[in-house]
């Protein structure tokens, strides 16, 4: 079947304009066909697949811990999202959980990971609608979060850090005063990125009334996530199905009504406070403890285990060369990733490698809405929508 | 599939049966998530009635999706993850498929949003959806020959 945009060629008085694949402001490889009165937007086609890798095949030829690896891939701006996603859904299919030291973590990594997403957004958004300069406020305080990535896991950004049944290894002693350090300076720099923007009338004039979506039809959509929450509908996955001992935590969801790109500028800032108000509390509460699951044959044996003790020798080797049976079954594991709801379904049929693995990821719903905010505004709003989506195109081409 | 005795008190297990009795194939509780088996044929009514119903509204769409059982008949099973802000609560409806014409109706005209979906299953599965609007490939390029994520497709791809 031909693409409908086929269908418009000589067909009036519109023309045809083909922005991306290769355009600074589409965040990755995103292409987007523009069909235009004058400067208008009559409709819009999001064109995707430029970034297709075919991540979910290879999960089906990898064993459950192999596959964590090709997780980081997805959405590259938020690896360890992607990371505890697929982490609870095996441990979920096995029936087995993380101990609560290794929970508390991975809430405390994960929204460090919301708010250096959040930066890269706030920056590479910015620049889009022409404050250069915020980028590089952003990136100031994101190489402090990535620093910390790298303490704990030795990557900064494709970290794997999360392993199935609780985390790869004990943070550093020096992990907490780093994080420590960080929360009480991040708070101040947040002020700073308001500073330039909140109140700047170029800002305001660029973003406000612009590409409304309204609550009933973002849902409609399956958008997720603080676009979402932008249109008054306050769904945050971490308050209405807690995972991984959210529930034991104080936080508010921030949500605004107007529904424009203002409004989900506003949405994410004020999610940088409150994560940053959720890592407090993980680091001052964090319980003593292991940080890997008493499952063995699941979980790798200490190393030092490993070398004094036969038991530990052997399923060592067993994980590593043929990796754990779960029981056959499927499973829907859904968190609230920095962009949205992320899901992932795991489909088991009793061997060591899984069946099908399905990224749910939340750009791609969002994208798909992208037409509905854009169409009959200017081009120069379709550039400052595409940015206040916030898409990564890793996760939404797999 | 058949469904236990405990589920049948469910209430979304209870309605729909209330709804269309024939459309139900079976339920199951597996690691406390619910999965509603349907008629391949009632896929658009079931939908429609899950979306609509003012008890349980699952008016959010997250995903479609499916896994290919091959050489097991009917070897497809697309799954819809469903979830109601009312009952803040997933579900999963799932409708098998067989190899020969696989094809369901599209929900597309219930949630807008299983557009993309429904052609990405359609283009890494050749599950055809009757009535999408625009069922186009979505990933691969559109000359690209073959459904890639088939089991009986390999994962070098052919060459």
């Amino acid at each position: 079947m031909g693409h409908p945009i086929h269908t418009l060629a000589g067909a009036g008085e519109t023309m045809v304009l083909n922005m991306g694949p290769q355009h600074p402001s589409t965040h990755g490889v995103l292409r987007v066909l523009l069909e235009l009165d004058g400067e208008t937007v009559v409709r819009a086609y999001p064109d995707i697949g430029y970034l297709h890798t075919g991540i979910e095949k290879s999960c089906e030829a990898k064993t459950y811990s192999q596959a964590i690896t090709l997780t980081d891939r997805l959405d590259y701006l938020a690896p360890l999202s992607n990371n505890l996603c697929y982490c609870l859904a095996v441990e979920k299919l096995l029936g087995i959980e993380a101990p609560p030291r290794a929970q508390i973590l991975r809430v405390l990594l994960t929204e460090l990971t919301r708010i250096a997403s959040h930066l890269v957004w706030l920056g590479t958004h910015a620049i889009d609608i022409g404050a250069m300069s915020v980028l590089l406020y952003c990136f100031r305080e994101r190489e402090e979060i990535l620093k910390i990535f790298e303490l704990v896991s030795g990557q900064r950004m494709m970290t794997s850090y999360f392993r199935i049944g609780g985390l790869a290894l004990e943070p550093p002693p020096t992990f907490l005063k780093r994080v420590e350090a960080l929360v009480d300076l991040m708070p101040g720099r947040i002020d700073e990125y308001e500073e330039l923007l909140t109140k700047n009338k170029i800002w305001l004039g660029r973003t406000k009334g612009v590409g409304v979506l309204s609550g009933e039809d973002a849902l409609a959509m399956g958008v997720s996530g603080p676009t979402l929450r932008a249109s008054g509908v306050g769904w945050d996955l971490r308050k209405s199905n807690p995972y991984s001992g959210y529930d034991k935590f104080a936080f508010v969801v921030p949500t605004q009504t107007a529904g424009d790109v203002y409004a989900r500028y506003l949405v994410r800032v004020a999610e940088m406070r409150e994560s940053l108000r959720i890592v407090r509390q993980a680091a001052e509460g964090l319980p003593e403890g292991p940080v890997r699951a008493d499952a063995p044959g699941i979980v790798l044996p200490e190393r030092e285990q490993m070398k004094t003790e036969m038991e530990a020798l052997i399923y060592h080797f067993k994980i590593v060369a043929e990796g754990f049976t779960p029981p056959p079954g499927e499973v829907y594991q859904a968190i609230e990733s920095p962009r949205g709801q992320l899901g992932f379904y795991v489909a088991s049929d009793g061997s060591a490698k899984p069946l099908r693995v399905k990224v749910r990821a939340p750009s791609f719903s969002n994208l798909a809405a992208l037409p509905r905010m854009i169409e009959g505004r200017l081009i120069a709003d379709a550039v400052a929508c595409i940015g206040s989506i916030d898409i990564v195109l890793g996760e939404i081409d797999r | 599939m058949t469904i236990r005795a405990e589920l049948e008190s469910n209430l979304i297990i209870r309605k729909l049966a209330a709804f269309d009795p024939a459309s139900v194939v079976g339920a199951e509780l597996f690691r406390d998530e619910l999965t509603i088996e349907v008629q391949g044929g009632a896929i658009r009514r079931v939908a429609e009635f899950l979306c609509q119903d003012e008890e349980l509204q699952f008016r959010y769409l997250a995903d479609v999706t499916a896994v290919d059982r091959h050489p097991v008949e009917p070897r497809f099973e697309v799954n819809y993850h469903l979830y109601s802000l009312l009952l803040r609560q997933w579900l999963r409806v799932k409708a098998r498929v067989g190899s020969e014409t696989p094809t369901l109706e599209s929900v597309t005209p219930v949630w807008p949003g299983a557009n993309w979906h429904e052609r990405e299953t359609f283009d890494l599965f050749g599950i055809r959806f009757a009535g999408h609007p625009d069922l186009r490939r979505i990933l691969m390029p559109e000359d690209w020959q073959g459904h890639p994520l088939r089991r009986d497709y390999p994962t070098e791809g052919f060459r």
